[in-house]
């Protein structure tokens, strides 16, 4: 890209160095004086009355100053339609998985805090649990909560059920679509629970002052979301809680539930001390919001030269024992829009959500949608093979293009494309793949497939303030998750045509920042843009204001340009930034020029990614070796290219961990494998090269074209590599993680 | 009851009062402020809490402060001399080769130690040498190009 200078820039991080020396701060680096350390007690059993908890030999410890239970909690409405935790940081009466919160204590130290815990006594009464998704779907199954009937089902008569929403989409006539086909193949898939793998572990610390005001830090995707979550929970009025930003150690979704930050006001409350919480990495695993394991059913059909003529499918997501946390409702939007990349003209898809006595589930980069990659995307691979066409080729015979009708609606209820970038990636790909030539030797293989994804957009805001020396201050509430501040930094220095170094971006904290959205839904980049570029305007129609009786001319006679303010034409007839701010802030009637721009969120831009893997396969041992990886997506207008292939990297990574090692084993409904080498994320030995490449079709809804990255790269990687070990093999994998063990048994049924 | 000990850190002597169950990692970061070295597991599988004592690379996580009596250690902190980045630190810049930070600083220890004994590395040396380092943002790609870019200088 040309037509920037500083837009497309690979500049290094602005937080670079002091991630790099050790002096930028995560949640667990805060103390504060008399700080006491925190633990809490979780539920070991995934079902079960509280009967009784007695939390006296536990408070009579010495150096323990605060044990809390739900006595201490304010009791919700929902509490009483959702006994458990719907609306709770402890479980009331009830705990609906094992990793529930049901007390806390607050100590002197760490090891006083653990001794506590054991002293606490809960007395349960073990409750039936249903822990398998199918288990979980019949009539009769335990019910997780008592209360819930299925969305969308309209039906007086209806009992209490596990399924708790169904959506529907029917498009033509499926059987009709079918029965065009030449070839028609079913088959059912299934995931497991993957957790988001990030290397922080949970913190937070909170400080109540004597005044009732409230401050937290926390390990977030949002500032004002976190504040939100709290001040429901514990009715706070949110101009009395201050969230300060923090640097994050790896989100993906995982941190926009806050377990422990609720638990750190409770304890601080009650002891009138500051209170920090740090998880270990075995109560991250086991308390936190994984990805929701699912299972699938799906049914293409097509003629023989390829044309898709009806898909089927049936979606069933596991989102364990609660549907969201902090209002944030989950449910399985990212399965439906899959089919949204190619043109088919008859599509049935039945979609469910469904309660367990599993961990709650949560976002986790791309949620929901990988799964579903997975399932109709190998499927898709089946179709082509039958019908011996070469996967890309089948892809871009079928793919949708600009104006087409989407066959899931979008967020913003679009149910048609505008500008749209699946084909060039599909060209992108043949070309990287005629580039690389065939796979050559034996056991080894290749896959591709693509992942559809709409980068979301929030409601943000921007303040600059222009310095007297011409430097800027940028202040923004975005908490920094992937380059934010780099970002931003960049967008204002395009914009006002100043050296990138002349500005600096800070998160404040909520009680300055002005409001923004989650850093999350790969759409900071295009959320924060909006706001920074009318931040801009301003500050340029301010500048002009201010320079014009300078200059001794009306303010519609002057133009801004690169950093100077020039009458029309007559670039040396021009104050620089530094000459308007020392001019006019130090005279008298002078004032301080602030740019201000308030934005909402510019609906979902449709994108996808394409994953290609070629791997070999030991067949005496199961084990898949990745020799090649690409992932290729439409990002619109790429900021920092070296940012976005950090994205892509980053997201093929956990979709390779994902394809081929992790899962939560559960036994009895408790986490079995809460290490990272036990639960298996990828090691630098695991992986090789990432090829990552951005095609940039920009995106009209957006300053400078953004669409985001984040998510999407993630989102077909899973698919990828099954479909190169059936390349490879013959073998067509229908559960993940391919784990050398389940690769082996698959091999040896085939009878190979 | 805690014990007195003394230990070198980046260079400075220091004199601590430990509890006899507590890590190295916990001595480093809430006993002498140093919160540059992370503690991500506690159970040795992450790295980020490496840290080099008398020469070699150890998880802080699995080392008791009174073990690291009488020893010299580095942290993250010491890495950096007046003001100027390690050179290894200045390729993680330039080639984005971080992304949270979280890990960051246990790879530039454990890179610099592999520097220290092997001035050239291979690719796949370097990712032996980071096996114990996991890292969740970058896929590893930019980490290893880093490395052998400030082990070609």
């Amino acid at each position: 890209m040309t037509k920037y200078s500083v837009i497309g820039q690979r500049l290094p991080r602005v937080d670079a160095a002091t991630k790099l020396t050790g002096q930028a701060k995560f949640a667990a680096d805060f103390t504060l004086p008399n700080m006491l350390w925190g633990k809490v007690l979780w539920s070991p059993y995934p079902h079960a009355n509280i009967r009784q908890i007695d939390v006296s030999e536990a408070a009579a410890l010495k150096g323990v100053k605060a044990v809390i239970t739900a006595a201490d909690v304010p009791k919700k409405k929902d509490d009483e339609e959702y006994p458990g935790a719907m609306s709770s940081c402890l479980a009331r009466n009830k705990v609906i998985f094992a990793g529930q919160p049901v007390a806390a204590v607050a100590a002197i130290n760490q090891y006083v805090a653990e001794e506590a815990l054991a002293l606490i006594k809960v007395d349960y009464e073990v409750l039936p649990a249903v822990i398998d998704i199918e288990e979980a779907m019949k009539p009769g199954a335990p019910l997780v909560h008592p209360n819930t009937f299925t969305m969308n089902i309209p039906d007086k008569d209806k009992k209490p059920t596990n399924i708790f929403w169904y959506s529907k989409i029917e498009k033509g006539n499926i059987d009709a679509g079918f029965r065009q086909a030449d070839v028609v193949l079913e088959n059912v898939y299934r995931t497991q629970v993957v957790h988001h793998g990030y290397l922080e572990p949970r913190a937070s610390m909170a400080n109540v002052e004597p005044d009732g005001k409230v401050t937290i830090w926390s390990d977030n995707q949002g500032i004002f979301e976190l504040r939100e979550i709290v001040a429901g929970l514990l009715n706070i009025p949110f101009s009395k809680l201050k969230v300060i930003p923090v640097e994050v150690g790896g989100a993906f979704g995982g941190k926009s539930s806050q377990i422990v930050a609720p638990l750190c006001v409770l304890l601080s409350g009650k002891s009138g001390l500051p209170v920090k919480i740090v998880t270990s990495r075995e109560e991250t695993f086991k308390t936190n919001r994984p990805a929701p394991a699912a299972l699938f059913t799906v049914k293409i059909g097509a003629t023989k030269d390829g044309a898709i003529t009806g898909a089927y499918v049936k979606m069933v997501y596991d989102f364990g024992a609660l549907s969201g946390i902090g209002g944030m409702g989950q449910f399985s939007f990212g399965g439906p829009p899959m089919l949204n990349t190619y043109r088919i003209p008859n599509i049935k898809i039945d979609n469910y959500s469904v309660y367990t006595n599993k961990t709650p589930s949560g976002p986790y980069r791309g949620p929901t949608a990988t799964q579903a990659a997975f399932a109709i995307e190998s499927q898709l691979d089946e179709v082509a093979r039958a019908l011996k066409i070469d996967p890309v080729e089948f892809r871009l015979k079928n793919v949708s293009v600009d104006g087409d009708p989407m066959n899931a609606p979008g967020f913003g209820g679009d149910d048609h494309f505008g500008k749209i970038g699946f084909k060039p990636v599909m060209e992108q790909m043949k070309k990287y793949l005629n580039k690389r030539g065939p796979v050559k030797g034996g056991n080894r293989g290749r896959g591709v497939s693509c992942g559809y994804w709409a980068t979301a957009s929030g409601s943000a805001g921007a303040i600059i303030n222009l310095n007297a020396d011409g430097t800027l201050d940028v202040l923004i509430g975005s908490v920094d998750v992937s380059g934010t501040r780099t970002i931003a930094a960049q967008v204002v220095a395009e914009e006002l045509g100043v050296p990138y170094e002349k500005v600096t971006v800070n998160t404040g904290d909520t009680d300055v920042a002005p409001y923004s959205t989650l850093s999350a839904g790969s759409m900071i980049a295009r959320s924060i843009s909006k706001p920074l570029h009318l931040a801009c305007q301003d500050i340029i129609a301010q500048l002009c204001e201010r320079a014009a009786p300078l200059l001794e001319v009306r303010p519609d006679e002057l133009e801004y340009t690169r950093g100077q303010v020039q009458i029309k034409g007559k670039p040396d007839k021009a104050l620089t930034l530094a000459e308007i701010g020392g001019k006019t802030f130090h005279f008298p009637g002078g004032s301080p020029i602030i740019g201000r721009g308030s934005t909402q969120g510019s609906g979902s831009s449709p994108v996808i990614a394409m994953s290609t893997a070629d791997v070999e396969v030991d067949k005496e041992t199961g084990k898949v070796k990745i020799l090649n990886f690409a992932t290729i997506q439409d990002t619109g207008c790429s900021i920092n290219p070296t940012l976005i292939e950090g994205q892509q990297q980053g997201a093929a990574a956990q979709g390779i961990g994902w394809a081929l090692m992790e899962k939560s084993v559960y036994q009895n409904g408790v986490i079995q494998n809460a290490t990272l080498l036990d639960y298996r994320v990828p090691t630098a030995v695991d992986l090789p090269y990432i090829d990552a490449f951005a095609v940039e079709i920009e995106y009209e809804n957006s300053p400078f074209g953004i669409r985001g990255a984040g998510e999407p790269p993630l989102v077909p990687t899973v698919a990828a590599i099954a479909n190169a070990i059936r390349d490879a093999t013959g073998v067509r994998m229908k559960e993940v993680p391919m784990t050398p063990e389940t690769v082996f048994w698959a091999l040896q049924k085939k009878g190979k | 009851m805690k014990k007195l000990i003394t230990l070198t850190v980046n260079g400075q002597q220091q004199e601590i009062l430990v509890e006899p169950q507590q890590t190295l990692v916990e001595a480093l970061r809430y006993t002498l402020g140093l919160t540059g070295t992370k503690e991500g597991c506690g159970n040795g599988n992450c790295g980020s809490c490496t840290v080099i004592m008398d020469g070699k690379i150890v998880n802080s996580c699995l080392v008791f402060a009174v073990e690291a009596a009488g020893k010299e250690i580095v942290t993250i902190e010491g890495v950096s001399q007046g003001g100027k980045l390690h050179p290894l630190q200045q390729a993680f810049m330039d080639e984005g080769a971080l992304q949270c930070g979280f890990c960051t600083p246990g790879f530039i220890i454990s890179g610099i130690a592999l520097l220290n004994v092997n001035r050239h590395p291979t690719e796949e040396q370097i990712r032996h040498a980071f096996a114990g380092n996991l890292c969740r943002c970058t896929g590893y790609d930019k980490i290893v190009r880093a490395t052998l870019k400030a082990a070609a200088l």
